[in-house]
């Protein structure tokens, strides 16, 4: 939920072009040497795969996320699912919800699918627009780039759950709700993720293979496709990999705002609305969308931080005493 | 009983062995220097001495004796009260290696406090005593600075201020002068010469440049793969070096008082022409008149280059040598065309150019940013083919590994990565991707700077058979004044934009008439003790004058 | 100290001018976009015969760079609308009428603020102690046990959602064992110590994420600080390791960390929304969220307006305090 955090992260990383020995075996190997990455990589997998294979799932269950099941609550009672714990059973392997009588099962099936397929389509627009601007802003001329580093500051200015609230509150009902929870989170977040862009690619527009390339005779695009881009891989691969938390704990906050994705379809943060009220009934239906979220975004931030260290291990390795950095000669002026 | 003794050094990090069985001895009050390039191990044995490497992880062993302690298996204690008050260490970076938040009169103060129960004011005073003492003029105001309003020499000499401070009996003093100009090198090591005569301070010098030990040390010991290769007198060591990787390394160093091998040069005609004089000769290839940059904005905008006309012919080399500031680098990226001129021209063949022509290219400094890493060798060389629109493979493949075999390297070696190469490996794949678009001009920009005196000497000697081969125009852009030497037919100098002077190599070096041609000259750290001395009386009577 | 001066100077124009960027922005989004404007801010319930008076008042007929010159002139001088028979005025900063609940939009945040002000500005005392104590902790004692602790402490504080906190909270703390009363909110000016015991909770909920984030920060920059060239000098003259932390590392390690406080700022204004709704605290969070819920558009932009407002004022101050702390700054 922090944007402080992920722009923390985009200060310390990326500005730095990494010159050294980088390339996907070079990656893959050190990743794996990351027992908690692992771990972590591991865990989001199976979590992609039950949001992949809810519908599979839940017809084992026999079971689906939207039908009401009155009979399996008590409405004089205020609407407390019957039965121990919330009503597990057979049919209905976690429960039912209260007052609705919802298999919660196939209501957290089907809320990982919403939660995550939002978060990645969400990630992928902002690093679009992130590094359209970016580039744009780090290659254009003088004016151009104070137009679009301003516009990004705007949009960095904004904060992402106050822009999506109102964003919210202004589209008509009949617009299909994770659709626009997708779109919104996506056009608001992708200012941070342009500063990263830019500050690199000035970077890499200063390296001397760039200016080689210039006389080789290559024009901009071509440069900018051939040379700049691929150094962008890294520091936006690494950023993305924070996004995708990020935005999972912000679709599940407005989703517990009531404002989000909205019922029928599931989605943890709807399930924590009223979670205070029915814990003592049902105590999974606190802990298991909480800890769906939880363990979601924990595997999540770990892979990312897995993923960083990864790409650049100057980031893992902090000499701890004495040595300092060797630097090349550097040339300077009269005594 | 002698200032530093060590015994069997050997330091290890993870699996590399960067010391391995060092011993030497240094006596009160002497000067020893370790010579060595990079990898040799020479730092690692400077910082060893104070014990630097405790808590990193590295494994030391042997025996470090210190001015009395033994560092090897002191305490912290121990350590504490032998670093800076007994044995004090300044280091290569100035800018870097004092705190940028605190006044510089502060920062001494606090480690004199350290050694020393005196109350906060007395440090400062001794502060502002011992800037004075290094030559930092109106000491008092300016220990109240901070460190980035501090030139780079008075950096490197408040750091040694800060040395001095607790008046050790050892100063160890890691590459000091590498991160400054020439001219500044010269007063710093002239420095260190006289705090030497005035304190009885023993000084233990690490550096690659042969030079630099000569000028200030009486005892070299030569490193390479953190064992010894030679040890003796100076004069000894550098007049008649016995061992071999000495004597190459020697040979390598280039001299600023020996004239380029003439007999492979093509002899300028004698009547040496003025590098600035325009002549309506065929031969000319590039042409640059009034040349003029500005660099920054506004108020800040500072003038790079200041009404520079040159011209360049063809099979010949033009030096341009100048210290940092002097807009030489800029000049070449004008040269060029990666940069417009604001105001002058540049002709190529006669005719203006404007933009990028494949026919003038540059060979860069840096052997690690020059070299595109996710890019192997061979597609970095073939990328000017490749923009001019070749298409073959096969044609590429082969022009490509021709270029490689040319410049020393392998054909096969086309399909390997720049991490896989050497620094100097890397600057001939440079040299060779600038022959791939078939140059007339190569603009080098400070080529081989960045690497050590072996390796330098190959790659100026790769360069001038190449220029030889095939009829290229060089232009060798450096401050290092004896590798310009050693390369040019003509020479300009260079300063804060202006050509001051320009003419045959030889003229200018032999025979300098601007003043700060002579200081320039005057500065170069001599491979001769007595010559040096001779220098340094030089540079005393013109900092006089 | 012009340069100083002149650094202010710079920051403050640049500040008016994002300030002045976003009400733009804000306003061609909202009042832009197809749909019925004038339906919107009306509210639901209106009558066609109200929504034409709206339609009058807002002046919707004139071209939208016109509008929004009448929105900015209202913003610094006030305004008043009017319909052939009744006059409404709005006071300076006018931020708009909210027809559904017939008030000043800038009436309705003006009561709320407080409350916000008091979560948002007590939260962020408690997760900078807490945040800067665990990364200088953590960096310090690497390597050791306590900094695995911290880290995965840390770790586990910036992945969970912030309401999932204080619902873990408030349902232990209030629900189970019983050791607070469920918060409600006390006016700092009745009673300053149930003020502040009432808003712990809430504090501790939106502090806590908020300070594991500034805990990883403030370790990756002391880490690294810690690393530098300077700090090698000082151990190297027989500096004890505690004076160099503390004098050196510290300062060079926290600048830069402060400094990206103020996006703390930002996203804390969005977990305060969230805490508000949850602890049930009347503040501008929750008002938003009921503003969108009844889709009372005046009252939504205002609040982004203003909310806006804070945050460049957080990032001005940020950027001043970082220059403060490192006079290099200064010269950008």
């Amino acid at each position: 939920m922090s944007e402080a955090l992920v722009a923390a992260e985009a200060a310390g990383t990326g500005t730095e072009p990494v010159p050294a020995a980088s390339g996907a075996r070079q990656f893959w190997r050190r990743l794996r040497t990351q027992r908690a990455a692992l771990v972590a990589a591991v865990v989001v997998a199976l979590l992609v795969l039950v949001a992949v294979a809810a519908p599979l799932l839940t017809a084992i269950e026999g079971q689906d996320p939207t039908t009401y099941h009155p009979s399996l609550i008590d409405s004089a009672r205020g609407g407390v699912p019957i039965g121990s714990f919330g009503g597990i059973s057979g049919d209905h392997w976690l429960g039912v919800e209260p007052q609705t009588g919802r298999d919660l099962f196939a209501r957290l099936v089907y809320g990982a699918r919403v939660s995550l397929g939002v978060a990645l389509a969400a990630t992928v627009i902002q690093v679009f627009l992130g590094v359209v601007v970016g580039v744009a802003a780090a290659l254009g001329t003088g004016w151009v780039d104070q137009l679009l580093s301003r516009l990004t500051d705007i949009f960095v200015a904004l904060p992402l759950m106050i822009m999506s609230l109102a964003l919210l509150a202004i589209v008509p009902a009949s617009f299909p709700r994770p659709v626009l929870v997708t779109l919104v989170i996506g056009f608001t977040a992708w200012g941070n993720i342009s500063k990263v862009v830019r500050a690199q690619t000035l970077t890499l527009k200063g390296l001397d293979y760039v200016s080689a390339a210039r006389l080789s005779g290559w024009g901009t695009w071509r440069i900018a496709r051939r040379e700049l881009l691929p150094g962008l891989a890294a520091p936006v691969i690494t950023y993305a990999a924070i996004l995708v938390p990020v935005n999972i704990s912000v679709e599940a906050a407005l989703s517990f705002l009531g404002v989000g994705v909205k019922p029928p379809t599931p989605s943890s943060g709807q399930m924590l609305t009223a979670a205070d009220v029915w814990y003592q009934a049902a105590p999974q239906y606190l802990l298991l969308p909480a800890g769906a979220l939880f363990i979601t975004v924990l595997a999540l931030t770990v892979l990312g931080d897995g993923v960083r260290i990864a790409l650049d291990p100057r980031a893992a390795s902090r000499l701890s005493a004495g040595t300092g950095r060797k630097r090349e000669a550097r040339k300077e002026g009269t005594a | 009983m002698s200032l530093v003794q060590v015994t069997d050094l050997t330091v290890e990090f993870g699996d590399l062995k960067a010391v391995d069985g060092l011993s030497f001895t240094l006596e009160q009050g002497a000067a020893l220097a370790l010579v060595g390039e990079s990898g040799s191990g020479k730092s690692t044995v400077a910082s060893a001495l104070l014990g630097l490497h405790n808590g990193t992880g590295a494994r030391v062993g042997g025996a470090i004796e210190v001015a009395g302690t033994a560092v090897h298996e002191a305490s912290d204690d121990e350590l504490r009260r032998l670093r800076g008050a007994k044995a004090a260490m300044v280091f290569q970076d100035p800018l870097s290696s004092l705190d940028p938040y605190y006044a510089i009169g502060d920062q001494i103060a606090e480690v004199y406090r350290v050694h020393t129960r005196v109350s906060r004011r007395a440090a400062r005073a001794r502060a502002a005593e011992v800037l004075d003492r290094v030559g930092i003029a109106d000491a008092r105001r300016r220990s109240r600075s901070r460190p980035h309003e501090f030139s780079g020499g008075m950096r490197q000499r408040a750091l040694i201020a800060m040395a001095l401070a607790c008046e050790p009996d050892l100063l160890i003093a890691d590459e000091p002068t590498t991160a400054l100009d020439v001219t500044v090198q010269a007063q710093i090591l002239d420095l260190l010469h006289t705090l030497r005569e005035e304190t009885g301070m023993g000084l233990l010098l690490v550096t690659h440049d042969v030079g630099v030990a000569a000028e200030s040390v009486d005892e070299v010991l030569v490193m390479r793969h953190g064992r010894v290769v030679e040890h003796g007198p100076v004069a000894e060591v550098l007049g008649s070096p016995v061992e071999a990787y000495t004597r190459g390394l020697l040979a390598a160093v280039p001299r600023v008082d020996a004239p380029r091998a003439a007999s492979e040069a093509p002899a300028p005609a004698d009547d040496a022409q003025d590098v600035t004089q325009e002549a309506t000769d065929v031969d000319i290839v590039l042409e640059a008149t009034g040349l003029r940059r500005e660099l920054g904005r506004g108020k800040k905008a500072v003038t790079a280059v200041d009404d520079v006309s040159l011209t360049i012919r063809r099979g010949e080399t033009l030096g341009v040598v100048g210290e940092s500031g002097s807009g030489k680098t800029t000049l070449g990226r004008m040269l060029v065309g990666l940069l417009e001129p604001t105001g002058g021209e540049v002709r190529y063949d006669g005719h203006p150019r404007v933009g990028v022509n494949p026919a003038v290219q540059m060979v860069f400094q840096d052997p690690v940013s020059s070299l595109n890493p996710r890019r192997s060798v061979g597609e970095s060389i073939a990328d000017p083919l490749r923009a001019r629109g070749e298409r073959d493979e096969r044609k590429i493949r082969g022009r490509v590994s021709e270029l490689l075999e040319r410049v020393g390297l392998e054909g096969a070696h086309y399909d390997r990565y720049p991490h896989e190469f050497s620094g100097g490996q890397r600057q001939r794949v440079g040299i060779a991707r600038a022959l791939a678009a078939d140059p007339r001009v190569i603009v080098c920009d400070e080529p081989v700077s960045a690497l050590d005196v072996t390796t330098q000497a190959q790659v100026v000697a790769l360069l001038g058979e190449l220029q030889r081969e095939l009829g290229l125009a060089l232009v060798f852009v450096a401050h290092d004044l004896a590798v310009v030497r050693q390369v040019s037919d003509r020479v300009a100098v260079m300063r804060r934009g202006r050509i001051v002077e320009s003419g045959s190599a030889d003229e200018v070096y032999d025979n300098p008439q601007d003043p700060y041609t002579k200081q320039l000259l005057a500065a170069v750290p001599a491979l001769d003790p007595q010559v040096a001395a001779r220098r340094r009386a030089a540079r005393r009577e013109l900092a006089a004058a | 100290m012009s340069g100083f001066g002149g650094f202010l100077l710079r920051r403050l124009v640049g500040a008016v001018i994002t300030l002045l960027a976003i009400s733009v922005l804000v306003y061609v989004v909202f009042y832009a976009t197809p749909g019925n404007v004038a339906q919107i801010t009306c509210g639901p319930r209106c009558s066609p015969e109200q929504v034409r008076q709206v339609a009058e008042q807002l002046k919707l007929d004139d071209p939208l760079y016109l509008r929004y010159w009448h929105f900015l002139v209202g913003l610094i001088a006030g305004q008043d609308y009017s319909t052939g028979t009744s006059v409404a005025h709005c006071s300076a900063p006018c931020l708009g009428l909210s027809y559904q609940s017939d008030q000043q939009v800038l009436d309705i945040i003006l009561a709320k603020l407080p409350v916000s002000l008091s979560l948002v500005l007590g939260a962020m005392v408690l997760w900078l102690i807490l945040g800067v104590g665990t990364g200088v902790l953590s960096a310090w004692r690497r390597g050791r046990f306590t900094e695995r602790l911290l880290t995965g402490l840390t770790l586990a504080g910036w992945a969970t959602p912030v309401f999932v906190i204080g619902l873990v909270l408030m349902i232990v703390v209030c629900g189970e064992l019983r050791l607070l009363p469920f918060p409600q909110y006390v006016r700092l000016t009745d009673d300053p110590e149930q003020w502040a015991w009432n808003l712990l909770l809430p504090w501790l909920s939106l502090a806590l994420i908020e300070a594991a984030a500034f805990a990883r920060m403030t370790r990756a920059s002391m880490l690294e600080t810690l690393a530098e060239d300077h700090i090698r000098t000082f151990r190297a003259y027989g500096v004890a390791e505690r004076t160099i932390v503390v004098r050196h590392a510290l300062r060079g390690a926290l600048a830069p960390v402060i400094a990206l406080n103020a996006n703390n700022v930002g996203s804390a204004i969005g977990g305060a929304v969230l805490t508000e709704t949850l602890f049930g605290l009347p503040g501008i969070g929750q008002e938003l969220v009921h503003a969108v819920n009844v889709v009372d558009l005046p009252v939504v932009v205002g609040m982004v307006l203003v909310i806006g407002f804070f945050v460049v004022l957080a990032n001005a101050v940020a950027d001043v305090l970082y220059a403060v702390a490192d006079r290099r700054v200064v010269l950008t």
